[in-house]
C-alpha cells in the first residue's frame, strides 16, 4: 500500500562540507543516509529519519542539520497534521499507535506555574558555599515518635531506611527496556552520588550486582527475575502497580528482543515475549497488597523497606492512603508524563494526572490521616531540573525519582522511537552494535555530573530560603507561589497565589 | 641502552562504536592543513595510521595502530633504515623520505599495523602523533574507546 | 482591642518580627519581684518597637498551683459571656476575677482581660480517654479558634503571661507586674516588621505550663505547622512562637522525650557530626533526625522557654541571632544583649556565649530535671 504518511523530517545537508568520511552513514541505525559511489555522494531517505541528531552530533564537518518537515497541510485548529498523520498509519497498519517516552501533549505543566520563595531582610539567606548544607534524605517508613530509656538510650526499633545523600533517585527501568550500558551507568551514577537505581522489571543482571547495594529491585506483575536471591541483593524492594505512561496497562517486550542475556536475567526462554499482565493477577484488592507486601518482607526478613509504584490517576490519595495503611514503607507516584520504553500513543497522551496534583492531593490527604509522617512519598514523572525538584519537594515529597532526565543526561534527544529498539544513542535497545555506543565510563560520569549539578543549584536556592537541611522544605508549601492558576488549583496545590504575602 | 617507549594506545572494542572518527582525524592530522574539508579535498591526501578493523555480521569494531614493539621486526626487515625507532621519545618512526615501498614491514608486522600509503610509495605507520602532543585519534574518539596508556599503568 | 484601621492581625496573616529576649531562673526557688525584669528589659528598647511586649512568671500564684490559671483577652462583654459559658460548662471554675491594671498613659484601648483559675470537671475526663492536660489544651484550641473576639493567652498551673501592645516598661507598669513574685521570670519585647499590634500576638506565647518567646524568623515554618497540624494544634495565630510552643509541648509533654533529645530534634548536629559520634550515638542521633525532621528549627532563631522545673535557650544551628547567658550563685541567666543580663546583675561568675544548636538548660534543684 502506498502511504500517505509524508516524513516528519528533512535532512540537509552542506555539499561544501561533506567529505564523504561516512561516519552518518554507519551511525544511523534507521539507515537514513547512503552512500552512493556512483556520484560519490551521500544522500539521505528522509522518510526513515527520526530526529535523533546521532548523525549531526558525529558529523565531524558539522555538514548536516535536520529540520521539521515545513510541509503543511491546510491550516485547521481541529485537524492538526498530527491528528491527520496518525489517522494515515492507523489506516496503513489497522494496529494500535506505539511511541516511547512520555506525553508530549499541550497540558499545563504546573511545575512552571509554581515560584519559590527567597529570604530578604528580615530572615538572611544562607550563603551554601560558606555554611553547612544538608541534602540527606531517609526513606522508608518512620515510627510516629522515639522512646528512650532511663539513661537516654534509644529503644525504639527503627524499620530499615534508604539513606541519599541527595534527594534524587533514578526510577524503573529494566534491562531489557535499556541497555545493559544505560542501567550500568545509572548503577554507577548511584555508587558516586550515594542515591539508588531501580531495576525495574527486569531483574538483576550479573554485570550489575556490584552495584547492588545501591540498587532497588522491583518486582511487577510478570514477576520476571524475581527469586530470592534478586529480592535480597537491592536495598530495597518496590511493587510495581502502575506506570504514569501507561496507567492501566501491562508491558510487553517483544520475543526478538529477548536474547540470551535478557532470557537469563528476566528467567524467560530466550525469543519468548515477556508479557506483564495489566495487573498483578494476586492483587485483585487493597488487602492483597497487603498481603504481597508483608510476603517481601518476610522474604528478606524485614531487613529491607518494600515500597509501592503507582500511577497518578483520579483517585490517587485515597489509594495512596490505603497503600499506607497496607504496611508500605514509601509509596512512589508516578504523573501521567513519566516516560516509557513503550505504550500505545492514546494511552500515553491521554490517561492519569499531573504529578504535581496528585502530589499535593496524595501528601494532604495522609496529613489529614495523620499518616503523612509514617511513610515516605516520591514522585516521579516529569522532573527537569533542580527547581521541579524544590518544587516537588516543598508540595511533600520526600525525595523524587527520574528517569527522562537521566536518560537526556547518557545522551537520549527524545525522539520517542524507544519502542523501535533502534536507539541510536545506544539506551533503549539491545543490538550489540547500538548498546556500545553508550560507554558506560562516559555514562556513570554524565549521570553522576547530573545529580551534582542539580544538588549544588538546590542548596543554593535553599540557601536563598534560609534553610540549611532540606527536610525544612519538605512540605513547606508556604515556599511556593502559583502564577496563573485559578483558585481551585491553588486549593489542590495548597498554595497562595503569587502577590499574596504569608 | 636503547630508549623504548611505553606508550601505548589501546582500544577498547567493547566500546568502539565503529564510526572510524579515529581515521578521519588521522588523515587531518598528517595532511599538513588544519582544515578538515581541506584535507580531504587535497589529492594527496595522507592514508589514516589507524585502522578500524571490522568484521562484518557481528560487526566486532576497533582500531588499530602499531604497538610500538620492544623488539619490532619491522625495524629488522627494513631494507633502507626508513623504520627506526626515535631518539627522543622511543617511538617507532617511518622516515617517509627513506622508504622505497619494498612492504617487507608489512609482511613481518604480526599485528597488520603498516599499511600501504596512497601513492604505494611508502608505508603509513601510527607515530602517536609525535609532534602534537596527545595523539587526535584518543582526543577524537567519541566514545572514547581509545586510551594512551603507559605500560605500567596496566599491572 | 481592635483598630479597625489596622488591616491584618496575627492569625490573618503572618507577621515575621524582631526582638529581645531576656529570662532568669533561680534555681534554689526563691521569689523575685516582676520589679527587675521589667527594669532590665529597658536596655533592650532598640530591639522593640513598642508594638508588643510581655512577661511570664512562674511561682506567681502558690496558693492555687493545682488549678489551671487561664488569661483571658476579649474584645467585648459578648465574647466574655460567649467563653464563660463555656468555661463553666467544661471547667470547675473555683475563682474568676479582673486582673488589676493600673492606667498608663502610652497603653491604649486595652481589652477586657480576665483570670480564672479552673480544673476540669471529672465527668469529662471520665467519659472520654484523654489526659487532664489534652482536655485543657482541646479547651484553649476551641476558644481560640471558634470564639470570635476572645484569646486564652495563659493556660498553665502557677504560671501567669502578662501581654499587651507597648513597650515593656509600659506593660509592666500596666500590669503592676512589681506586686508579683516568682522564681523564673521570662520578657520580651517585640519589633514586628508590620503594622498591626495585637495584644494576643505579642510575646509570651502560652500553653499550658510552657511559656515561650522568641527572637528570629524561622524559614521552616510552613514545614513545622504542618507537622503540628497532624497532631491537632491548630495554629491560629500563624506566628513563630505558636508553632514552636505546640512543638515543644508535643515532644516533652506528649511525646515523653526527655529534654536534651527535645532540643536535639529542634537544632540537631549537623551529619557532619553525627558522622563522628560513636555507633550508639550516631544512630541514636540519625533516628532523631529522621524521625523528627519535620521538628527541627531552621533559620535564624533564639528562643527561651519557660516550663515549670527551669528553663532553657537555644540557638538555630548556625547561630543567626543573638544569645548570651550569664551567672551569678543560683541565678542563671538568658538575654539577646549582656547589658540586659548586667542590668538585673552587675557582677557575674561566668558568662558566656552558647553555640549555635548548644542549649542552656537550667532546673529547679529539688524538683530535679523533667524527664
Amino acid at each position: 500500500m502506498k502511504t500517505l504518511y509524508e516524513s516528519d523530517f528533512i535532512v540537509i545537508r552542506d555539499e561544501i562540507r561533506c567529505i564523504r568520511c561516512k561516519v552518518c552513514v554507519r551511525q544511523c541505525a534507521n539507515e537514513v543516509h547512503q552512500y552512493d559511489e556512483e556520484d560519490d555522494r551521500v544522500i539521505a531517505e528522509n522518510s526513515r529519519c527520526v530526529g535523533c541528531h546521532r548523525c549531526v552530533t558525529l558529523c565531524p564537518t558539522k555538514a548536516i542539520t535536520i529540520i521539521r518537515n515545513p510541509l503543511d497541510f491546510r491550516e485547521n485548529y481541529q485537524w492538526t497534521a498530527r491528528a491527520i498523520k496518525d489517522i494515515y498509519k492507523q489506516a496503513e497498519t489497522g494496529g494500535i499507535l506505539l511511541t516511547g517516552m512520555g506525553n508530549d501533549k499541550e497540558y499545563p505543566i504546573y511545575w512552571d506555574r509554581l515560584l519559590i520563595n527567597a529570604s530578604q531582610v528580615t530572615n538572611p539567606s544562607i550563603d551554601p558555599l560558606r555554611e553547612p548544607m544538608e541534602l540527606k534524605t531517609f526513606i522508608g517508613r518512620k515510627p510516629e515518635k522515639l522512646e528512650f530509656d532511663n539513661y537516654g538510650r534509644l529503644i525504639t526499633e527503627i524499620p530499615p531506611q534508604l539513606e541519599l545523600e541527595v534527594p534524587i533517585m533514578f526510577s524503573a527501568m529494566s534491562f531489557g527496556s535499556i541497555s545493559i550500558n544505560a542501567c550500568e551507568s545509572l548503577a554507577r551514577a548511584s555508587v558516586e552520588v550515594g542515591t539508588f537505581w531501580n531495576t525495574g522489571e527486569g531483574g538483576l543482571h550479573k554485570k550489575l550486582y556490584p552495584y547492588k547495594e545501591r540498587a532497588i529491585v522491583q518486582c511487577a506483575s510478570g514477576r520476571f527475575g524475581v527469586d530470592v536471591e534478586y529480592l535480597n541483593a537491592g536495598s530495597a524492594i518496590e511493587i510495581k502497580i502502575g506506570q504514569g505512561a501507561k496507567p492501566g496497562i501491562g508491558g510487553h517486550l517483544p520475543g526478538e528482543k529477548v536474547g540470551e542475556e535478557v532470557s537469563q536475567t528476566r528467567m524467560i526462554p530466550i525469543g519468548t515475549d515477556a508479557i506483564s499482565p495489566a495487573p498483578h493477577h494476586d492483587i485483585y484488592s487493597i488487602e492483597d497488597l497487603r498481603q504481597l507486601i508483608y510476603a517481601l518482607k518476610e522474604a528478606v526478613n524485614y531487613k529491607k523497606p518494600v515500597g509501592v509504584k503507582i500511577a497518578a490517576v483520579h483517585n490517587v490519595s485515597a489509594i495512596a492512603s490505603g497503600i499506607a495503611r497496607a504496611g508500605a514503607d514509601y509509596i512512589a507516584i508516578d504523573g501521567f508524563r513519566g516516560g516509557t520504553g513503550a505504550a500505545p500513543t492514546r494511552i500515553r497522551d491521554n490517561v492519569g494526572i499531573p504529578v504535581e496534583l496528585a502530589l499535593a492531593s496524595v501528601d494532604t490527604r495522609l496529613r489529614e490521616e495523620g499518616l503523612r509522617n509514617q511513610i515516605s512519598l516520591i514522585v516521579g514523572g516529569s522532573i527537569r531540573n533542580s527547581a521541579d525538584v524544590i518544587k516537588a519537594i516543598a508540595l511533600g515529597a520526600d525525595a523524587v525519582y527520574i528517569a527522562t532526565s537521566a536518560l537526556v543526561a547518557l545522551g537520549c534527544h527524545l525522539c520517542q522511537n524507544c519502542h523501535t529498539g533502534k536507539c541510536n544513542w545506544g539506551i533503549a535497545t539491545q543490538d550489540p552494535n547500538l548498546v556500545k555506543r553508550l560507554n558506560p565510563d562516559i555514562g556513570a560520569k554524565r549521570a553522576s555530573n547530573l545529580l551534582k549539578a542539580w544538588s549544588h543549584e538546590i542548596k543554593e536556592m535553599l540557601g536563598g530560603m534560609g534553610i540549611n537541611a532540606l527536610e525544612s522544605l519538605r512540605g513547606n508549601r508556604l515556599m511556593l507561589r502559583g502564577v496563573g492558576l485559578n483558585e481551585k488549583e491553588l486549593e489542590i496545590l495548597g498554595i497562595k497565589h503569587a502577590g499574596e504575602g504569608i | 641502552m636503547e630508549l623504548k617507549t611505553k606508550k601505548r594506545i589501546y582500544p577498547k572494542e567493547d566500546v568502539c562504536i565503529g564510526c572510524h572518527l579515529c581515521e578521519i582525524y588521522c588523515i587531518l592530522a598528517h595532511s599538513g592543513t588544519r582544515d578538515l574539508i581541506k584535507a580531504f579535498k587535497k589529492l594527496d591526501k595522507p592514508s589514516p595510521r589507524v585502522l578500524v578493523e571490522e568484521k562484518d555480521g557481528y560487526y566486532i569494531t576497533f582500531a588499530l595502530q602499531c604497538r610500538h614493539c620492544d623488539d619490532p621486526l619491522c625495524i629488522k626487515a627494513c631494507i633502507t633504515g626508513a623504520m627506526h625507532r626515535d631518539e627522543n621519545t622511543g617511538y617507532i618512526i617511518c622516515d617517509e623520505e627513506r622508504c622505497v615501498g619494498c612492504w617487507s614491514c608489512i609482511l613481518v608486522c604480526p599485528y597488520g599495523a603498516i599499511r600501504r600509503s596512497e601513492d604505494g610509495k611508502a608505508v603509513s605507520k601510527c607515530d602517536l602523533c609525535i609532534e602534537k602532543g596527545n595523539p587526535v585519534c584518543v582526543e577524537n574518539c567519541p566514545n572514547e574507546a581509545l586510551e594512551l596508556k603507559e605500560l605500567e599503568d596496566l599491572a | 482591642m481592635r483598630d479597625i484601621n489596622i488591616k491584618y492581625l496575627e492569625g490573618e496573616v503572618r507577621i515575621p518580627s524582631a526582638c529581645g529576649l531576656l529570662g532568669y531562673i533561680n534555681r534554689k526557688g526563691e521569689l523575685t519581684s516582676g520589679y527587675h525584669i521589667v527594669d532590665a528589659m529597658s536596655v533592650m528598647r532598640e530591639r522593640g518597637n513598642g508594638l508588643g511586649a510581655g512577661f511570664a512568671c512562674y511561682g506567681l500564684y502558690p496558693d492555687r498551683e493545682d488549678y489551671y490559671a487561664f488569661h483571658l483577652f476579649f474584645e467585648d462583654i459578648n465574647a466574655k459571656e460567649e467563653t464563660s459559658y463555656l468555661l463553666y460548662r467544661y471547667l470547675d471554675v473555683v475563682q474568676e476575677e479582673k486582673i488589676p491594671t493600673r492606667k498608663v498613659r502610652t497603653i491604649k484601648d486595652p481589652p477586657i482581660i480576665w483570670r480564672y483559675f479552673v480544673k476540669p470537671k471529672e465527668e469529662y475526663l471520665e467519659d472520654e480517654d484523654i489526659t487532664e492536660e489534652d482536655f485543657i489544651v482541646r479547651l484553649v484550641m476551641k476558644i481560640n479558634s471558634e470564639i470570635k473576639g476572645a484569646y486564652v493567652f495563659s493556660s498553665g498551673k502557677n504560671v501567669g503571661v502578662f501581654k499587651g501592645v507597648g513597650y515593656p516598661e509600659d506593660i509592666g507598669e500596666f500590669y503592676r507586674l512589681e506586686e508579683y513574685y516568682g522564681y523564673t521570670w521570662i520578657a520580651h519585647s517585640r519589633f514586628p516588621t508590620n503594622t498591626p499590634g495585637w495584644w494576643g500576638g505579642a510575646h509570651p506565647f502560652s500553653l499550658l505550663d510552657w511559656t515561650v518567646v522568641h527572637n528570629g524568623e524561622i524559614s521552616s515554618y510552613g514545614t513545622n505547622v504542618r507537622y503540628a497540624e497532624m497532631f491537632g494544634y491548630k495554629c491560629t495565630l500563624m506566628t513563630d512562637t505558636e508553632v514552636i510552643t505546640y512543638i515543644i509541648d508535643l515532644l516533652l509533654r506528649r511525646h515523653r522525650l526527655p529534654l536534651d533529645i527535645a532540643i536535639k530534634a529542634l537544632a540537631p548536629p549537623l551529619y557532619s557530626v553525627i558522622d563522628r559520634l560513636d555507633e550508639e550515638e550516631r544512630i541514636k542521633m540519625k533516628a532523631i533526625r529522621a524521625i523528627y525532621q519535620s521538628c527541627l528549627l531552621n533559620g535564624p532563631f533564639a528562643i527561651i522557654v519557660g516550663f515549670k522545673d527551669g528553663i532553657f535557650a537555644l540557638n538555630d544551628r548556625i547561630k543567626l541571632r543573638p544569645l548570651v547567658a550569664g551567672e551569678k550563685g543560683d541565678f542563671v541567666y538568658v538575654a539577646s544583649e549582656e547589658s540586659a543580663i548586667r542590668a538585673l546583675s552587675p557582677e557575674l561568675d561566668r558568662v558566656w556565649m552558647p553555640r549555635g544548636g548548644e542549649a542552656v538548660v537550667s532546673t529547679l534543684e529539688e524538683r530535679g530535671v523533667l524527664v
